[in-house]
């Protein structure tokens, strides 16, 4: 078993005739995923990579039977074209799309949320989960099949450690990269929880960044609901306060959101923590 | 997009959140005559500007113009003040705090308010400040005004009048795009009425697309940091020496944690964000160039990007201006090899891993 994506998924890529779409639309199918479908509005009855393309998600749904989205349509139209997902009742969202107004997320994922459906991003890199397939822009190579499952909130940073880990030999159940931007359709603990009960994950591995408060929410989660062992990495524990470091903004502030507030409540919860990313693998041995 | 008092104010007024009446200037010349006793105050995008002597009372024009020659020019924590607010003075019977922003974990706009406003909120104790997620498919409705003026404790005409700018605020939230609104401080006038004293919004930059009137605003930046801006690469200047180019946040700050762990200390640092494109990897270059630091260390983790092809723009970027900074490179991804070859031709020193590199960079930064 796997999380969020499994052998039934039928995707559909809105935006496939961009140049993002069309080159991870292959790249996810040649990793394993069905993908059956494409959006883009004015194109139909074309195809990209032999995958047919519709005006509508309603009509590739109806075509094709698609039960799940990657979205790689430009910031201005990922509101409409997340909307547009929601609408045609897909089950699961993958939002690759960066800077997408924060007002737009907030809307989108609320919507998501109150219908039950599994929405990840905005400003995500997908998931992957080795020997089934992908959704998203994670590159296929770092990948090794096996039991440990992968969350962050990280993208370059996610392949690292993934990339250090299948070296040292220790492959993946499922890969979740949930994105950096403030407003995320699903958290570490909403994948925590699905890490916790899938059976093909027997460790886990947790990527958090100074800057918020998710990872001390995780680490409260952790304590009470996951047996499962955890390690983590928590970029920036060198960064100084009151800086804004990079696009994703993690900043510290309030004396909140410090990598040292993070890695105690991790270690509290019975976390092993890495001081650098390359030392994930030998904390997983 | 952090905007000035005035700006933030003009929403307000926008919005129907009262003002006090007021008008900007750039040069004392520009007084002519004032809407009654004022306060003249520095347009700083940073705060203690009080302490600082950016802010000055003022009953006539002649003062008016004494007090804005001094503050005008005035270097307030690295920001130089280019511009004075002139605003009628009012008349504080009680100061309040009133401020809406983004909640990540409830995923939705939170509400904060207290009664103990004109100061840092920052250090205000949390058991003195309301915090009051929105949630956003029922969005702000009277009730929620209702609890804010309940927990600030006013009587019923001050209230309601704080309800309904609690209830403007967020519909300027929303439909101006500002990622924070606040009133520091919001005040109670000795005649009853609720007034802005202060305003502090930040327009969410992903949405200025849909916000042309903020074109061509100027911003304080650093001519460096307005050059990295125009190229979309975050730019952070630290304390250190080494010159780190990466891409993606969390990638980068890994980057500093390792060259910790081999006491090497980051100088200025260049996030491409979440790209490997190899134009802007080697616009970071020449912009690192700018930046003079000792040793510049390139850790690229690429997607689909091939580091050749990377590696072509960063040998582009070198010999467009010759550096005297030794440079570790990194790539990682398609064509590896190809690429690691290309840049040790060159005279850089390359590194497969990222602790190899952040070792590599650190020696030759206590060199």
């Amino acid at each position: 078993m796997t999380v969020i994506i499994d052998r039934d998924t039928k995707l559909v890529v809105q935006g496939i005739t961009g140049y993002q779409g069309t080159y991870h639309s292959k790249a996810m199918r040649d990793f394993g995923t069905n993908v059956v479908a494409g959006v883009t509005p004015g194109k139909a009855g074309g195809k990209v990579n032999d995958i047919p393309v519709f005006d509508t998600v309603a009509e590739a749904v109806a075509r094709t039977g698609a039960n799940a989205s990657c979205v790689f349509v430009p910031a201005a139209g990922t509101k409409d074209a997340v909307m547009e997902a929601l609408d045609a009742g897909l089950g699961t969202i993958v939002v690759v799309t960066e800077h997408v107004p924060v007002h737009d997320a907030i809307h989108f994922v609320a919507v998501a949320r109150s219908r039950s459906v599994t929405l990840v991003g905005p400003n995500c890199p997908g998931l992957a989960a080795p020997g089934v397939g992908k959704i998203g822009i994670l590159p296929s190579k770092i990948f090794a099949k096996g039991t440990v499952g992968v969350v962050s909130r990280s993208g370059t940073l996610t392949y690292e450690i993934v990339n250090a880990m299948t070296e040292h030999g220790i492959g993946q159940s499922t890969c979740v990269g949930i994105g950096g931007d403030r407003v995320p359709g699903t958290n570490f603990v909403d994948v925590l929880a699905r890490f916790q009960k899938d059976p093909d994950t027997k460790r886990i591995v947790l990527v958090g960044e100074i800057g918020g408060t998710a990872e001390e929410e995780a680490a409260e989660f952790i304590k009470a609901n996951v047996t499962k062992p955890v390690v983590a990495y928590i970029a920036g524990r060198t960064a100084p306060p009151g800086k804004r470091m990079g696009h994703a903004g993690a900043i510290i502030a309030r004396g909140r959101g410090t990598a040292e507030s993070k890695i105690k409540a991790l270690e509290a919860a019975g976390v092993k923590v890495a001081k650098i990313p390359t030392d994930v693998p030998a904390l997983l041995k | 997009m952090k905007l000035y008092e005035y700006k933030a104010k003009e929403l307000f007024k926008k919005h129907g959140i009262p003002v006090p009446e007021g008008f900007v200037v750039s040069s004392p010349g520009e007084i002519r005559k004032l809407p009654g006793p004022v306060m003249v105050k520095a347009q700083v995008l940073i705060g203690g500007r009080g302490k600082a002597g950016g802010i000055k009372p003022a009953d006539t024009v002649e003062e008016a113009k004494k007090a804005a020659s001094a503050i005008l020019g005035l270097n307030i924590r690295g920001y130089v003040t280019k511009l004075v607010l002139l605003e009628q003075r009012l008349e504080v019977a009680k100061e309040l705090y009133l401020g809406v922003t983004i909640d990540r974990s409830k995923r939705g706009l939170l509400l904060m308010a207290s009664a103990s406003g004109g100061m840092d909120i920052e250090s205000v104790p949390e058991d003195r400040i309301l915090m009051l997620p929105v949630d956003p498919l029922i969005g702000y409705q009277d009730f929620v005004g209702r609890k804010v003026a309940g927990f600030l404790k006013l009587g019923k005409e001050q209230g309601a009048q704080v309800a309904d700018i609690v209830k403007r605020l967020c519909e300027l939230m929303t439909s101006e795009d500002a990622e924070l609104a606040e009133i520091n401080p919001l005040v109670v006038t000795k005649d009853g009425r609720v007034v802005a004293g202060d305003g502090k919004v930040t327009i969410d930059s992903d949405a200025l697309f849909r916000h042309k009137e903020y074109e061509g605003l100027e911003e304080d930046l650093t001519p460096l940091e307005a050059k990295a801006k125009d190229l979309d690469i975050a730019f952070v200047q630290l304390d250190g020496n080494i010159g780190v180019i990466a891409n993606g946040a969390g990638l980068t700050m890994a980057t500093l944690d390792s060259l910790n762990m081999f006491g090497g200390k980051a100088g200025v640092f260049l996030d491409l964000g979440g790209t490997d494109d190899p134009e802007k990897v080697k616009s970071a270059m020449l912009l690192m160039e700018e930046a003079d630091p000792k040793v510049i260390l390139l850790n690229i983790f690429g997607g689909i990007t091939k580091c050749d092809t990377v590696a072509k723009g960063v040998l582009e970027a070198i010999e467009a201006r010759p550096t005297k900074a030794p440079i570790v490179a990194r790539i990682k991804g398609v064509n590896e090899e190809l690429g690691r070859d290309m840049l040790k031709e060159a005279g850089m020193i390359p590194a497969s891993g990222l602790s190899e590199a952040a070792e590599k960079a650190s020696k030759e930064s206590l060199r």
